[in-house]
């Protein structure tokens, strides 16, 4: 299992650099990989998907759907790529600490 | 008696209805589907009619034709379950009470779920293949092409069938050649992955193909609108793709009625269990095929796994067993990639496709990830298998419930 220093600690990672520990998350470490996205500063917008993907991951056990963000989250679609241009669940888990939303199937 | 509903006749409820006959006690259990359409379409077919290889003769039979003796078949509508009282109303007022429940009312395209999608341009310049009337109408448009651009869009996952949009860009691709329009042509793909399919071995090489073929691939498009009057898609970070004929897979949802119970997710999909098939709210709730929230692909070959792990779940439940865990996400899917050719793909939720052979290890005569003949005549006996075969729950020689490994070449794998 690879590992990473982010913002002065080690974290597991897979090989595309998601977080395989979502308990080893603290916010600089969302910060330094945000950073590395090319995300900064971080606002409370962006914040706010972040704590809504960490909170539905908790309790449904897998990575919400844009459309869920959406309805549940109550996020427009438009405003998460206007946060996060090109792939703002991509980017947004990653920051989150999260597994990459798995479009399976 | 007993009451034992299945909810959609389909691909999963016939099989189920026609699994269970044999194996629950009729003296004890009374079975019953309901389905309000008279017609069973063979829908992969519909894959084909644009390219006139199939006619609406081809995938069209009565559903009764299916549907078991001893096995009641209710024609209505059904507007919702009441999981409380443990009956299902429906839509002409009558109510069926129910001991046990199969969910198997599938998915269907909501082109309503895109801006712009349904209104003048819709069956003139936009059109799907995911219904028989969307296939015809796109048959009847393609006769007259003479070329311009040709743009196929995928909106959001999941579909049901993830390869069919990739399939009808490669027949296209060909058909056009035959035609003698492909140089007048531009084709462009456009999704919302990233990759070219939803499994990364798969996307290199169907990927490449499009490449090769000289297909633009635009990955990352997530459609905001379509504009219509002006023949342009655009997505939410605001690129413009514009149009001369636009074939679109819609979303794709379960029935409004999974809403009107509270049984659905956000696409009215039904959680369920991925390895037994129970419905996440209600122990006496089951569901299959595309009617589920599953990670599974949404396909008849993996409605038929389904369908024997949860003819023994049903089983086991009235026993009062423990259910089996036996559904491992095996899907075995066929992709057509035009010119006589097809590829077929066999995975699981923890197994990527990967080279090999099928069904039977080393002899085949499938050949795993490649591009061969006898896949394509493989997709074309598909259709007799799943009339005469499929629906009547008969096994196929050498197809085994759970994906086996043999005879295939194992790398390293990842869960998607
Ligand atoms: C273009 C295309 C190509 C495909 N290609 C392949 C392929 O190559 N291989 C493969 O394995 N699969 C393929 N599939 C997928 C396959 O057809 C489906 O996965 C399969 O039919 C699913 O079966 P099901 O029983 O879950 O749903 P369905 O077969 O769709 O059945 C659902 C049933 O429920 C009924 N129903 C729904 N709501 C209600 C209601 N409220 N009241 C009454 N009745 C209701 C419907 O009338 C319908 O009969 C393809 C699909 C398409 C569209």
């Amino acid at each position: 299992m690879p590992t990473a220093d982010i913002a002065g600690v080690t974290v597991d990672v897979n090989e595309e650099g998601y977080l395989t520990d979502p308990s080893q998350w603290t916010k600089p470490v969302g910060e330094a990989i945000a950073a590395e996205l090319g995300i900064a500063p971080m606002t409370e917008g962006h914040w706010k998907l972040i704590d809504f993907l960490q909170k539905d991951y908790a309790a449904q056990g897998q990575m919400p759907t844009i459309r869920r963000v959406k309805n549940a989250g109550g996020i427009p679609i438009k405003e998460l790529y206007e946060l996060y241009p090109g792939g703002p669940l991509k980017k947004a888990s990653k920051i989150a600490g999260l597994p990459k939303p798995a479009s399976c199937v | 008696m007993k009451q034992l509903v299945i909810l959609g006749a389909g691909t999963a409820g016939t099989m189920m209805a026609n699994h269970l006959v044999r194996k629950l006690d009729k003296q004890e259990w009374a079975l019953t589907i309901v389905d309000e359409h008279k017609t069973h379409y063979y829908q992969p077919g519909f894959l084909f009619i644009p390219f006139g290889t199939y006619t609406e003769q081809d995938v069209c039979k009565p559903k009764t034709k299916f549907i078991p003796k001893g096995v009641t078949h209710v024609d209505a509508g059904i507007d919702q379950v009441k999981p409380d009282a443990n009956e299902v109303l429906l839509k002409n007022g009558n109510t069926l009470p129910y001991d046990i429940l199969i969910i198997a009312t599938g998915s269907k395209i909501v082109p309503d779920e895109t801006q712009g999608m349904l209104g003048d341009g819709w069956r003139r310049d936009i059109f799907d293949f995911y219904t028989i009337e969307g296939a015809t109408a796109l048959r009847d448009r393609l006769k007259e092409w003479k070329g311009g651009k040709l743009v196929i869009h995928l909106n959001e996952m999941p579909i049901k069938c993830p390869v069919a949009p990739l399939e009808f860009t490669l027949l296209a691709e060909a058909f056009l050649t035959q035609q003698g329009t492909r140089d007048a042509t531009e084709i462009h793909y456009l999704s919302p992955l990233s990759e070219a399919f939803t499994k990364h071995n798969c996307s290199v090489v169907l990927g490449g193909m499009l490449t090769d073929k000289k297909i633009t691939f635009v990955p990352d498009f997530q459609c905001e609108r379509i504009d219509a009057a002006n023949k342009k898609i655009v997505s939410y970070d605001e690129r413009e793709v514009e149009y001369d004929l636009l074939v679109t897979i819609p979303t794709n949802m379960g029935d409004d009625c999974m809403a009107r119970s509270g049984l659905g997710d956000d696409l009215n999909f039904v959680p369920t269990d991925k390895h037994t098939l129970q419905s996440k709210a209600h122990a006496n709730i089951f569901a299959i095929g595309d009617a589920t929230n599953l990670p599974s692909s949404k396909a008849g070959s993996v409605a038929h796994f389904q369908a024997d792990v949860l003819t023994e779940n049903i089983q086991r439940f009235i026993a009062g067993k423990p259910l089996e865990p036996g559904f491992d996400g095996h899907a075995n899917c066929f992709i057509e990639s035009g010119y006589n050719k097809a590829f077929l793909i066999d995975f699981n939720y923890d197994v990527e496709p990967v080279e090999g052979a099928f069904p039977l290890p080393v002899v085949g005569p499938f050949k795993l990830l490649k591009e061969t003949w006898i896949n394509h005549m493989g997709k074309l006996a598909f259709r007799w298998i799943y009339w005469n075969m499929l629906l009547k729950g008969i096994p196929m020689p050498g197809i085994t419930t759970k994906m086996s490994l043999v005879g295939k070449k194992i790398n390293k794998q990842k869960g998607a």
